[in-house]
């Protein structure tokens, strides 16, 4: 694994877009190594992850790089036969520690899946859900305001702030994605995890995914995961390549995507893998 | 993976344009020396016919170069590969320039009494042409060392143009009748010198596009 080292020693400063060294590690993953039954899924993974940035996921499929997305709120519990090796320290909390709080560590964690999946409710109802189960807000005026921040957070407050009681479903698809990025903001966690956010959606629709992306990252610390490489290239600040179920090579994206180290890493980047 | 079949056809052919430049380049540096120094006006004229085609061999590469940006979105290697024929391609249209530009000197400096001595600017010629050819085989091997040791040669024509420079000059204040002649070889000093400037550029590039360092404005 490398360390964030820049292009060059210039004589000049060169601005980069991640200064990860400023940053402190909101999440660190040691030797972590998880298992379908026998079958290793991934092989003794370490990576630091920082704050307010967001960091992308990319490999081939099967690589393991949604498995490791998974890993760090837990929801690979509920598969059953599956089994974690390894420590994964969230603001220096272990969260596969016994007696560990799955419920308080999802709320500090949310999650935002490839294909949207809003409620069956109103667009109101889908933001305010996590709220009014985990009794977030004493009061209606708090709650409604609360969902109108987490809708503008989302960028969707001025295409839906007249139609609060229509159904989610009634939105476009990327409005849907938008939702539960909302949904997942309503509850105020700290971290967002992405897993191809808007490989459903059309370029309209993921560029405003994206820019979303960018703007949430002053308050929350991103990982995604994307299979469309532009799209790292475009929102993260860091990439880490996977392959195998192994972490190859995590460094800043500029480096990434103009001079990796690893060769396998740029047989992939630039297309030739395989 | 037929898509990279097709960035590598693309790559390949962006090469084969990229180093049909530079050859036309060479050709003309070395044509317009001949030029000069066999006082072959017709070899000048030649140069000066060929520069719209080099011209517009620059626009070809940027053509191709702009097409694999904007449809290949090239990454790593490939986009260190594209970015360095691009900030190439003008490098080499622009030691075309200066071979054009030797050449109208060559015309006029034909017209009047040989110089005593060509030597100077022979070798300048000789080292600007050859430091060219060696950059051209450096970015064609992607070789970063061989690179390194050709930017090393500039300062041969650095010393030659200074040497040249006083030469003249002192030849001016001696004789001011030769003052119109020895003023246009001062020029064509200057050309070679700044041909030396634009191949070590070209070196910078291959260092870049083989080891993704940025060396130039450090040497």
């Amino acid at each position: 694994m490398s360390t964030f080292t820049p292009l060059t020693t210039p004589k000049f400063a060169i601005p980069s877009r991640a200064s990860s060294a400023e940053r402190a590690t909101k999440i660190a993953v040691a030797s972590l190594s998880f298992y379908y039954g026998r079958t290793p899924a991934l092989q003794n993974i370490s990576i630091n992850i920082p704050e307010q940035m967001v960091m992308a996921f990319i490999g081939p499929s099967g690589c393991g790089k949604t498995t490791f997305l998974r890993t760090l709120n837990r929801m690979n519990d509920v598969i059953p036969g599956t089994r974690v090796e390894g420590t994964v320290l969230m603001d220096g909390q272990d969260i596969y520690a016994p007696g560990s709080d799955v419920v308080h560590l999802r709320r500090k964690v949310g999650m935002v899946f490839q294909k949207s999946n809003p409620f069956p409710k109103s667009i109101f109802d889908n933001v305010a859900y996590g709220l009014r189960i985990n009794r977030l807000s004493t009061s209606k005026t708090e709650l409604d305001g609360r969902v109108e921040q987490a809708l503008q957070d989302a960028a969707l407050w001025s295409e839906v702030k007249d139609r609060l009681k229509s159904s989610a479903l009634s939105l476009s698809g990327g409005q849907q994605q938008r939702l539960c990025i909302a949904r997942a903001l309503a509850i105020r966690p700290e971290v967002i995890l992405m897993d191809e956010p808007a490989s459903a959606l059309d370029p309209i629709a993921t560029s405003k995914i994206e820019e979303l992306i960018v703007d949430l990252k002053r308050q929350y610390t991103i990982v995604i995961v994307t299979h469309n490489m532009q799209q790292a290239a475009r929102v993260s600040d860091l990439t880490a390549f996977f392959l195998l179920g192994k972490l190859i090579e995590v460094n800043t994206t500029e480096k990434i995507f103009t001079a990796p180290v690893e060769k396998v890493t740029e047989d992939y980047i630039t297309g030739r893998f395989g | 993976m037929e898509v990279h079949r097709h960035l590598d056809e693309e790559l390949d052919a962006l090469r084969a344009s990229v180093l049909r430049l530079g050859g036309e380049a060479e050709a003309a540096l070395i044509r317009t020396m001949r030029a000069l120094t066999e006082r072959d006006s017709e070899a000048a004229r030649e140069v000066l016919e060929h520069d719209d085609e080099i011209d517009q061999l620059e626009v070809e590469v940027d053509r191709q170069c702009i097409d694999i940006f904007a449809l290949r979105q090239p990454a790593a290697r490939d986009l260190r590969f594209v970015m360095a024929v691009a900030k190439m391609a003008p490098v080499l249209e622009r030691i075309a320039d200066h071979a054009s530009n030797i050449a109208r000197g060559a015309i006029d400096l034909n017209k009047e009494p040989e110089p005593k001595d060509y030597s100077g600017l022979r070798r300048m010629g000789e080292i600007a042409s050859s430091m060219l050819g060696a950059s051209l085989d450096a970015f064609t091997k992607n070789d970063a060392t061989a690179a390194r040791e050709v930017i090393k040669r500039d300062a041969e024509i650095n010393d030659l143009y200074n040497q040249i420079f006083h030469e003249l000059i002192e030849m001016m204040t001696e004789e001011p009748s030769t003052a119109t002649r020895n003023a246009r070889l001062l020029f064509v000093a200057k050309h070679l010198e700044r041909v030396g400037d634009y191949v070590t550029d070209i070196c910078e590039l291959t260092v870049y596009m083989a080891e993704a360092a940025i060396i130039k404005h450090r040497h």
